[in-house]
């Protein structure tokens, strides 16, 4: 049981406006560590709106959560922060990089947030898995000179930072050519056997989903295989 | 938690937006430098409007009034005890401007711990004759050394040297005004008829020029001794005794101990000159309003600005939240904005308020009812740099209150799906 990372129990969600429509329906399922899972499903089956409630970052939703063993729900919404900063590295489908930031910094945030490691060793950390994206030498250039691919590589860098429990990815390679999204795929593949990542994917790109270990696969708010 | 991170992350977004930035702050300074410039300008002025009568005038003025005696004879008559008397037959008496035993009652002033200084004064009637005319006039009889010390006598000396009133004999500094009608010179002897009818020859030393035109035209001053023998009195003879005290503030119960002590009438500066209070408090109250409003002027400008970042951020706000920032931190962040926008402007302001009142000092301002005053007056008070200062951080705090909420509220998934 230990190894159950992420259990979701009747997980049920209702869009209030323009009309009341329940989007998910007594959801229920769990990870394991080191699993690497896609959801896939048609647009609109619901499966975004999944992720953001396993996210923490969407609060409104009937049912259980727990992340690591804990609850999640009833929770503030500072915990709730911390428990993102710590355990959970998202990669969406846009790179959300701040411009601000150096790419090494942009990495780093997350780090310094937490604050379990000095700032030197943050810094450290960061060029370590930039290292491992194959990015290091982009890593003092503004997010703005980089290409989309690396863009993702590095958002990819960012949600590693903290070691966390497990990569939630909303169509990371949604915004990608081919030849792109297929090293994103292999950077993944390889965090998930090399590393032994859990990993969280949302895509609809089934070719995607096929060379993943476990699939999910959603319709009108249901679950119809896993 | 990290307040390195987060003033870290909010000098990033400061400085990525810097020219809007530097605008926000220019209105700060512009706000705090238009705040203490005023208000220095302002409280000069008053503290010079002031200082025109209230550093002539005695703290509390010890003197006799001619006033019907209390008690008239039919009141002391036992039959007539519970009648309504209107029969007045005693008038005031000849003399009662005298303060009797004038030289103890100096000596117990002086000895008073409160007291800074004691002056005697003399005031006498008298015409100045000029040609077959005669001018009403009033001339005071002082104490040349303690009137300068106490009252700054020398100040409103504007031609000729005070001190000469106390080394020449029977001579008189003439008011401005008065000098000018009768033609006098420095060194011309005049010619003044008291109002005994005795004639006195005196010798101008000096012109006396107060600010205030219709006393210029009246007053001048001599020595005490030469004032009494323009009365023909003895050297005891002192109308007032003027006291200056310590503590200002103190004056008008102390006035009331020396009205019971020394059974005389006694004055303090705050019942004689109240209405110089009320337009000084009331100046000082319309510069306030008007620096006031130019800062909240410029906190609705730091208010702009600061929505306007917020929403070309709600990307970086989303993700900074995604990663892990709490709404708190993120509010943290924008407060950090505003108030460093507050400091800096508000440190600038203060700077070039400095400057500018500085500037203000140098301007000459000559006018012919000021002698002493030679450039506009400024009063440097620290108070109202520290007013500036904290009412700048107060300003920007509140115009980063409401955009840092806001952003502290900015849903992630909603931008993060939005895209």
């Amino acid at each position: 049981m230990s190894d159950i990372i992420l259990e979701a129990k009747k997980i049920t969600k209702y869009f209030h406006d323009p009309l009341t429509v329940q989007v998910l329906k007594e959801i229920s399922f769990s990870i394991n560590r080191s699993e690497f899972v896609s959801v896939i499903g048609k647009s609109g089956c619901g499966k975004s709106t999944l992720l953001y409630i396993l996210s923490t970052m969407d609060t409104d939703y009937e049912g259980e959560l727990f992340i690591d063993g804990m609850a999640m729900r009833n929770r503030k919404e500072a915990e709730l922060a911390k428990v993102r900063n710590e355990k959970i590295g998202f990669v969406f489908q846009f790179h959300y990089l701040l411009n601000e930031f150096s790419v090494l910094k942009n990495v780093m945030l997350p780090g310094l947030k937490l604050g379990k490691y000095s700032e030197k060793e943050v810094e450290h950390r960061a060029m370590e898995k930039l290292k491992i994206l194959g990015i290091d030498n982009e890593a003092l250039k503004n997010p703005n000179q980089l290409s989309g691919g690396q863009k993702q590589r590095v958002a990819i860098a960012r949600a590693l930072i903290n070691d966390p429990l497990i990569i939630m990815g909303d169509e990371p390679t949604g915004n990608l050519d081919k030849k792109n999204s297929e090293i994103v795929f292999n950077i993944f593949q390889e965090l998930a056997s090399e590393y032994h990542q859990s990993l969280l994917i949302v895509t609809h790109d089934n070719e995607f989903a096929a060379k993943t270990k476990r699939i999910i696969e959603m319709e009108d708010g249901n679950i119809i295989r896993m | 938690m990290n307040v390195k991170l987060i003033v870290d992350v909010s000098r990033s977004l400061l400085l990525a937006r810097w020219k809007q930035t530097l605008v926000a702050a220019i209105g700060v300074t512009f706000g705090i430098t238009m705040f203490i410039t005023l208000l220095s300008f302002m409280s000069g002025l008053n503290d010079m409007l002031d200082g025109l009568i209230l550093n002539r005038t005695p703290h509390i003025r010890l003197y006799n009034e001619i006033q019907a005696s209390e008690q008239q004879p039919v009141d002391l008559y036992p039959a007539y005890k519970k009648h309504h008397n209107f029969v007045r037959s005693i008038k005031p008496k000849d003399e009662l401007l005298q303060i009797h035993n004038s030289a103890p009652i100096i000596d117990a002033l002086k000895k008073d711990s409160r007291v800074f200084g004691v002056a005697p004064k003399i005031t006498a009637q008298v015409f100045y004759n000029v040609g077959s005319i005669d001018l009403t006039g009033v001339i005071n009889g002082i104490d040349v050394e303690e009137e300068n010390r106490l009252f700054f006598f020398s100040t409103y000396v504007t031609s000729g040297n005070y001190i000469d009133l106390k080394n020449t004999p029977n001579s008189i500094v003439l008011g401005k005004g008065a000098a000018e009608k009768m033609m006098a010179a420095i060194g011309d002897i005049i010619q003044v008829t008291t109002s005994k009818g005795e004639r006195f020859q005196l010798k101008v030393v000096g012109y006396f020029q107060s600010g205030i035109s219709e006393i210029d035209k009246v007053q001048s001053y001599a020595n005490l001794n030469t004032a009494q023998k323009l009365l023909g009195e003895s050297t005891g003879y002192i109308t007032d005794i003027q006291v200056k005290l310590n503590d200002i503030l103190q004056a008008p119960n102390m006035a009331k101990e020396y009205h019971d002590k020394f059974n005389i009438e006694a004055i303090d500066i705050q019942t004689a000159n109240s209405q110089f209070e009320t337009g000084s408090s009331v100046r000082t109250l319309i510069s306030y309003a008007v620096g006031v409003t130019l800062l909240i002027v410029a906190g609705f400008g730091i208010y702009n600005i600061l929505n306007m970042m917020i929403y070309e951020k709600m990307d970086s706000i989303a993700i900074l939240k995604a990663t892990g920032f709490s709404g708190s931190d993120v509010n943290k962040i924008f407060i950090t904005i505003a108030l460093s926008i507050g400091i800096f402007g508000g440190a600038l302001g203060l700077l070039f308020g400095f400057g500018l009142s500085a500037l203000i000092d140098q301007i000459p301002f000559n006018t012919a009812s000021l002698p002493t005053v030679k450039t506009y007056p400024i009063n440097y008070n620290p108070r109202f740099y520290m007013i500036g200062g904290i009412f700048s951080l107060v300003t920007t705090y509140m115009a980063g209150y409401f955009p840092s909420r806001k952003a502290s509220k900015i849903d992630p998934v909603v931008i993060i799906r939005g895209k």
